[in-house]
């Protein structure tokens, strides 16, 4: 019997090959894919184990030599560590709250939707900036209020503040779709035989949701190690793995040291990514068998929804008011010192700051990547989950793989990738410095996420409506425009805002890669934050803010108005 | 309508499909044989896995042959892909483009073919009404209940006049009456159309209603391929018999064989049949179909009443032939005896009613 390497299998490659667009489709995204994700990752590690005399461990052993690069390591571990468990345990209280207790008021509907909203629409260093306004030397909070003259947030704890305040909502969505799929019936057989509310929750909720609480902490260490805008800003002294890599780079011109710190960085968070995605993602949901049978009966004893409530809403209040904090930091004119309103800084970021130049570079620079990754995104999605070749695994693989390389490890990646043309041969020198790196590495860091949701949408999808129209005589391209994407416009929408809102946002990789001829407005905030001038970063954050805010209202309203309709979803 | 109707062809088609439990592969479809002629409504019957829609999803070129080759219309198509074969499939689940209303979705395919504006509509709104659709071409197909979707789908794959027409299952998702009324709506478009259809379904009273033939397919391997009766009378193995219809299998042995005829012993008792083919000495098994036997005071096989149903338009009685257990339905039954449980009586039918294996 020949089953793999039989006739069939020879049909299916002359048909494959029969469809000249899919294959060209899948030629550019391999290509595409290997230049410009695997590529750049494969150098640093030629980068850091091959030397004039070949393959030696001396650019390792001369890193880990280095004290600042040790101590990096632990700041960063120790960072991650505590911020996953701080924004598990913070996410799986919001998620609780929401799902099993009976809200007393609107507002606190309200105040739940923001907090899921924050992440999508944050620039990555905002509650950095509003924490060191708070609190910092001249903060509100301290100087004004408790009259303290010399509190530092620089630091470990401000970074891990700052961090767990930005990362916790990613858990609380996470979780709150695990707690909804619990049966309630479970809890309820396990009351009726009398035991207490909290024993329910020690003993049958929470060992349900553990692995997903896993989850929920590998994400989150993950995107903390990675980050690297916060510690920049409230790291002070205290340096991250990201920030020293940063410092090793553009401070010593250390490149070949640079690169092997950048692969000690990939390979934690790849490790940590695999355990993540290929051991607890299944895991988490595996336990919970899919939706529960009935509505749960919500909690409304006082004695458990008061504390949870309150505790609940002071985190949300507080959250919400750092954010607020950033247009006000805008419109003093000296923070902590004068409290009169004033625009002088918005009208510096312009006049003096040549602000409006980055604005521009920063819009049109993501307005251009942003179709390009859902577009993208889509295709790749299209592949991963309808079609069958063989180098499907591959484009599935890699493009999983960018969600894990933090955004410095990239950008030191592009430079010794590409700063002397690919393999120092010259072949694509011209790329390095212009917009057109930029707009790809905006891509290649929101590609994941747009393919990630392209697929959960696709998998939803009868596949013989796409069948039927092949069958009337269309071929795969007629057919993805005609029928998969309409059907997935919805996700693609969404991945359309979504790659604008991260490209305008993103700093790590960006920063490594800027040239003078692009100013962007989140190295900007980066430049006057560093320099202490708060009313200028705050100027150009507000109107980053207020630009993301709007993209994602407008997109609320396109998909409204022009996404697939709910009937539609429904069939 | 059709602007040619074609045959198909399966010379040894096969395919193999790998386990996912057990990681081992196996034949979804084994040595499969068939002739279709142009023009005529084809079914392929048999249980769920079989390997009916393997064999379906190979004709519309969705799934490969293993092994064998497929001809439409004479012409070997195994390396064709479905967009560029002469065939036209109607799915399970109608599979309608959810995003455009009814006209875009009949219209889809000639689109493809290049066809000016109005001979587009004419085909359309000609179509629509064939399948008793005027006028609703302006709905979404979720404003369209399950009949309605159907014959939609039904509507696109005609409309592109295939050399041959795919169904898989098309009415398995309707309630039992609304599919009586659509096989018989479908059989009529097909002659109407006199288009080359191949059907499955693993219901067989659809089958039978519905085709000229009916390919009768077991793990795999077609069992036996015939005409409606030919299929129900003479079936050539129990598999066949048992699927279709109900039948009794009765057990015994040639004793005799003179001629065309043969006498064989069941349970005891004697009986001549006639058929042809049968050796003496050989296990022979009596294929009887309930409704082709009757009980009586006077018969072939004596049995024993172990049951008996009053059902309004039949009496149904279970009896025991020795230790064989047969069932007898018994029609009409206002006038006549009534064999009631413990009731000692024969089995009587005629010969020529039955069937040997
Ligand atoms: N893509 C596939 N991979 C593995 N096994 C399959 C696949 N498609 C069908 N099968 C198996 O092949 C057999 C025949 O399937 P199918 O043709 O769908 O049966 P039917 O339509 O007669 O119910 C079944 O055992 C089914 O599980
Ligand atoms: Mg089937």
């Amino acid at each position: 019997m020949k089953g793999k390497n039989g006739q069939g299998a020879e049909l299916d490659r002359r048909k494959f090959w029969a469809d000249p667009v899919m294959v060209t489709t899948i030629v550019v995204l391999i290509a595409f894919l290997t230049l410009f994700i695997l590529y750049p990752l494969a150098i640093l590690l030629v980068d850091s184990f091959i030397t004039d005399e070949g393959i030696t461990l001396d650019v390792f052993k001369r890193v880990l030599a280095m004290t600042n690069f040790r101590r990096a390591i632990t700041n960063t571990l120790k960072v991650g560590f505590l911020v996953g468990i701080a924004s598990a345990l913070i996410g799986l209280l919001f998620a609780y709250v929401e799902v099993y207790v009976k809200l007393q008021t609107k507002m606190m509907g309200g105040l739940f939707r923001v907090v899921s909203m924050l992440p999508v629409v944050s620039p990555p260093f905002v509650l950095s900036l509003s924490m060191i306004m708070l609190f910092g030397k001249a903060g509100i909070v301290t100087r004004y209020i408790l009259h303290i003259y010399d509190n530092s947030v620089y630091g470990f704890w401000g970074i891990a503040i700052v961090q767990t305040l930005t990362f916790f909502p990613v858990c609380y969505m996470m979780l709150r779709g695990l707690l909804k799929n619990i049966d309630p019936s479970l809890e309820e057989a396990a009351r009726d035989m009398g035991a207490s509310r909290l024993r329910v929750f020690l003993t049958v909720t929470l060992p349900l949701i553990l692995p997903g609480l896993g989850n929920a902490f590998l994400v989150t260490f993950i995107e903390s190690i990675a980050d690297f805008a916060n510690p920049m800003i409230i790291g002070g002294s205290f340096d991250t793995l990201a920030t020293t890599i940063y410092l090793q780079i553009t401070g010593a011109y250390d490149k070949e040291g640079a690169s092997a710190m950048a692969v000690a960085l990939l390979f934690i968070t790849l490790v940590m990514f695999i355990v993540q995605k290929y051991y607890l993602e299944a895991k988490s949901t595996a336990t919970l068998s899919g939706k529960a049978s009935r509505a749960r009966m919500l909690i409304t004893d006082k004695s458990v929804t008061r504390p949870l409530s309150f505790l609940c809403s002071l985190l949300a209040i507080f959250v919400i008011l750092m954010y607020i904090c950033v247009p006000f930091g805008a419109l003093f004119k000296t923070w902590g010192y004068d409290f009169h309103l004033t625009t002088k800084w918005f009208v510096q970021v312009f006049k003096r700051y040549k602000g409006f130049k980055a604005f521009k570079d920063s819009f049109v620079l993501s307005l251009i990547a942003s179709p390009i990754t859902a577009l993208l995104s889509m295709i790749i999605s299209y592949l991963v989950v309808k079609k069958t070749f063989k180098a499907k695994g591959f484009i599935e693989a890699v493009s999983m793989l960018a969600m894990a390389v933090p955004g410095t490890v990239l950008g030191i990646g592009y430079i010794r990738g590409f700063s002397a043309g690919v393999f120092r041969t010259g072949f694509l020198q011209g790329l390095y410095g212009t917009g057109a790196i930029l707009v790809i590495v905006f891509i290649v860091r929101s590609l994941p996420t747009g393919t990630r949701s392209g697929i959960s949408a696709l998998r939803q999808i009868d596949k013989s409506i796409e069948e039927s129209a092949y069958d009337m005589g269309a071929g795969s391209f007629h057919v993805f425009m005609t029928v998969t994407l309409p059907l997935i416009k919805d996700s693609f929408l969404s991945g359309l805002v979504t790659a604008f809102v991260r490209s305008i946002t993103a700093i790590s990789a960006i920063i490594l890669l800027v040239t003078p001829q692009f100013l962007l407005i989140t190295v900007q905030i980066n430049e006057f934050a560093e320099k202490g001038a708060y009313g200028i970063a705050c100027a150009f954050a507000t109107i980053l803010i207020v630009i993301t805010y709007g993209s994602v209202l407008l997109m609320d309203l396109i998909i409204k108005r022009f996404g697939t309709s709910k009937a539609i979803q429904e069939q | 309508m059709s602007k040619e109707k074609k045959g198909i062809k399966l010379e040894h088609i096969s395919k193999i499909y790998r386990d996912p439990k057990t990681k081992q592969d196996f034949y979804a479809v084994h040595d499969a044989n068939l002739t279709i002629e142009p023009g005529s409504f084809v079914t392929l019957l048999g249980p769920s896995g079989c390997g009916k829609t393997t064999t379906l999803r190979m004709i519309a070129g969705f799934e490969s042959p293993d092994e064998g080759e497929i001809y439409l219309g004479g012409e070997a198509i195994n390396a064709l892909t479905p967009n560029k074969r002469d065939t036209a499939m109607v799915f399970q689940s109608y599979a309608l483009l959810p995003h455009y209303n009814i006209f875009d979705n009949v219209a889809y395919g000639l689109k493809l073919r290049k066809l000016g504006k109005e001979e587009i509509k004419e085909k359309v709104t000609a179509i629509l009404k064939l399948v008793g659709l005027e006028g609703m071409e302006a709905r979404m197909t979720n404003q369209l209940s399950g009949g309605q979707q159907q014959r939609v789908a039904l509507a696109r794959a005609l409309v592109l006049e295939p050399g041959v027409l795919l169904f898989d299952e098309p009415l398995s998702n309707l309630d039992a009456k609304l599919r009586v009324s659509m096989r018989t709506e479908i059989r009529r478009i097909q002659q109407e159309a006199g288009i080359t259809a191949v059907y499955v379904t693993h219901d067989q009273s659809e089958a039978m209603a519905i085709s000229d033939r009916i390919i009768i397919m077991e793990k795999g391997v077609v069992s036996q391929t015939g005409s409606p009766q030919e299929i129900y009378y003479h079936p050539t193995n129990e598999f066949v018999a048992d699927f279709i219809g109900e039948a009794n299998f009765l057990r015994g042995k040639a004793v005799s064989v003179s001629g065309g005829k043969a006498e064989l012993e069941i349970e005891g008792s004697r009986i001549e049949v006639s058929q042809e083919g049968i050796t003496e000495g050989r296990d022979c098994t009596l294929v009887l179909r309930p409704e082709a036997a009757l009980i009586a005071d006077k018969g072939q096989l004596p049995c024993k009443v172990i049951l008996s149903c009053f059902m309004g338009s039949y009496q149904n009685y279970h009896v025991m032939v020795g230790d064989t257990l047969v069932k007898i339905t018994d029609f009409n039954p206002k006038n006549k005896k009534i064999y009631n449980v413990g009731d000692t009586a024969f089995v009587a039918f005629d010969v020529e009613n039955t069937h040997i294996l």
